[in-house]
């Protein structure tokens, strides 16, 4: 079974992002992280390959220069990567990553594409489903327990009120859910294979692209204004002294729901 | 202007950002929704109701919506183009948007909290809501709008039952093979989350699905209802239909109370907006800590059954 996994490398979410003043956007250091959801779609697609005589290859759009994620990626288990790593790629919307996502899926061949829900440092949530369309195949999205094997995947998707079954035949787009498996630790011989194991630089143009397809030009939207919300204020921090409770109940009674 | 706007049914009633976001189009211009599920009769009168003038109905039987409903929506925005077309954040909305995006080459702006249109112009909220951020779409039309929960109002104006036309689901080849063979519906007690006056919320901080009562029972105590973040749904301790953040509900209630809850941006999107907000956390550098208007440092094992204590025995 042939598994493509999406990653994508973000600036980490414990520093405080910034936001480049000309183009509006969100400043990428060299030192990237593996986003937190991805190490899901990793793990899903290291077990599924386990049990299915499979490959997992990487495939994360990045215009950066960062390779710090993609090797995490690599020591959980992975086989090899492919990234597209070009500075004509920069604020790209999320349909020209979905389409170079794609046609670099697409050259490899798959049986399976694995995604997270949606990454953290963005807000669009629809990458999968894109390049499920333009792959012509479904999408399986909100998994939240997957099973996969003789053809066919089979999830638990998440809904409004609980749950459905789905079944698809393959190929398939899988987008995964932080709850459908407890990812694993890279090990120290994990760590240092990665080091060796193939990663496939690729262009927007080796993929076909032309500079008005990607990037800001292709993007299809224009940013027009950006300022930063006044937010709210922290108020009264106490430390607990056994009686913090107290001092909840006193502001309870001040809203009047009590 | 005509402006599309698609309705998901759920237990016979039209999704709620249906119904918000039909509101809010029918103040910028005309209104026809394509509505997805059975097309009950009540679904159909709500969405007149809200300002709608036609709806497309399409049943989708067993197989996942969001392929048929794509190609369904490209072939009626192909020749005369509504101006925008607005879904939710509901997981079939998100499904479809996508798919739409992908099939008329447009972008999806997401997100969206105001909305204006001639040209279609997006304000979202962005880093974890600190930012603003106004998006034009320079496309042809339609452009694809993903709204947040509540950004417009609801707004029963007691319209008439729109003209409705049944839609046949279109044949998307093996797009369209993935089948739903099993629904649960999983059952929920207590008041409605977006709608309860008080919200008492918990994530990891608790220590595990084990303590999870401690939330439940505080929640009872105040006749509030139950919340949770993306982490400790994911970790399984509690449905999705209780979570609060970016990619779940938004909750604005007159108190949220956060127990073991650190902050990720993901989730104060959500509930950020609520009237008096109260965490308690052990980690005294907690992001929550920077909104809530009482911050409580200390361990929510403790802090938590003494605070139900001290309700009961003012009842």
């Amino acid at each position: 079974m042939k598994i493509a996994v999406c990653v994508k490398q973000i600036p980490d979410p414990a520093t405080p992002y910034e936001l480049d003043a000309e183009s509006h956007l969100v400043v990428r250091p060299q030192d990237q992280v593996l986003d937190d959801t991805d190490r899901y779609g990793v793990e899903v697609g290291l077990q599924l390959a386990e049990a299915n005589e499979g490959t997992v290859t990487l495939f994360s759009m990045s215009p950066s220069g960062s390779l710090q994620g993609i090797r995490q990626a690599l020591a959980m288990g992975a086989d090899k990567a492919v990234l597209i790593d070009d500075q004509a790629l920069r604020g790209s919307a999320a349909l020209t990553t979905a389409r170079v996502l794609a046609a670099a899926i697409e050259r490899e061949g798959f049986d399976l594409v694995i995604a997270g829900t949606e990454s953290t440092d963005g807000y669009t949530g629809v990458v999968p489903q894109q390049i499920a369309e333009i792959l012509d195949v479904p999408a399986l999205s909100f998994a939240r327990r997957v099973e996969a094997g003789d053809g066919k995947v089979t999830i638990e998707r998440q809904t409004a009120t609980g749950y459905d079954v789905v079944e698809s035949p393959l190929p398939a787009v899988l987008a995964v859910t932080a709850g459908s498996v407890e990812p694993r630790y890279p090990t120290f011989k994990g760590i240092m294979q990665a080091k060796q194991k193939p990663i496939d630089n690729l262009t927007a143009g080796d993929l076909g692209f032309g500079d008005d397809d990607v990037g800001i030009a292709g993007s299809g939207q224009s940013i027009t204004a950006v300022a930063p919300i006044a937010g709210r204020q922290a108020g009264e921090i106490i430390e607990d002294d056994g009686e913090a409770h107290l001092r909840i109940v006193a502001l309870l009674e001040e809203t009047k729901v009590i | 202007m005509a402006i599309l706007v698609f309705s998901e049914e759920t237990d016979g009633h039209a999704s709620a950002s249906a119904l918000e976001l039909t509101s809010k189009a029918a103040q910028l211009g005309e209104v026809t929704v394509f509505h997805v599920g059975e097309g009950s009769a009540d679904a159909l009168a709500e969405l007149g109701a809200h300002g709608a003038t036609s709806v497309h109905h399409m049943d989708p039987g067993d197989g996942l919506p969001a392929p048929t409903a794509a190609a369904a929506i490209a072939d009626l925005v192909g020749g005369d183009a509504p101006a925008a077309v607005l879904f939710g954040m509901g997981n079939t909305d998100r499904d479809v948007a996508g798919r739409l995006s992908a099939r008329l080459g447009r972008p999806v702006l997401a997100a969206a909290v105001d909305l204006s249109i001639d040209p279609v112009r997006v304000t979202s909220e962005i880093l974890g809501g600190t930012h603003q951020i106004i998006t034009e779409a320079t496309d042809q039309p339609p452009a694809l709008v993903i709204a947040r929960p509540k950004a417009f109002a609801a707004d029963d104006t007691g319209g008439p039952a729109p003209s409705t036309t049944a839609v046949a689901a279109p044949d998307v080849g093996r797009s369209g093979s993935a089948v739903v063979v099993e629904r649960h519906v999983e059952e929920q007690e207590g008041p409605d989350l977006e709608a309860a006056n008080v919200v008492v919320s918990g994530g990891r901080g608790l220590g595990g699905p084990d303590n999870w009562h401690l939330v439940e029972e505080l929640a009872a105590e105040l006749d509030g209802a139950v919340g949770a973040t993306r982490a400790v749904v994911d970790a399984g301790w509690v449905p999705y239909s209780l979570q609060v953040g970016q990619t779940g509900k938004t909750v604005k209630p007159t108190v949220y109370i956060a127990t073991g809850i650190s902050g990720a941006m993901q989730h104060m999107v959500g509930m950020k907006d609520s009237g008096t907000i109260i965490a308690i956390n052990k980690d005294a550098d907690a992001p929550i800590f920077g909104i809530a208007d009482l911050g409580v440092v200390g361990d929510v094992q403790q802090i938590v059954p003494k605070l139900i204590e001290a309700l009961k025995a003012r009842s």
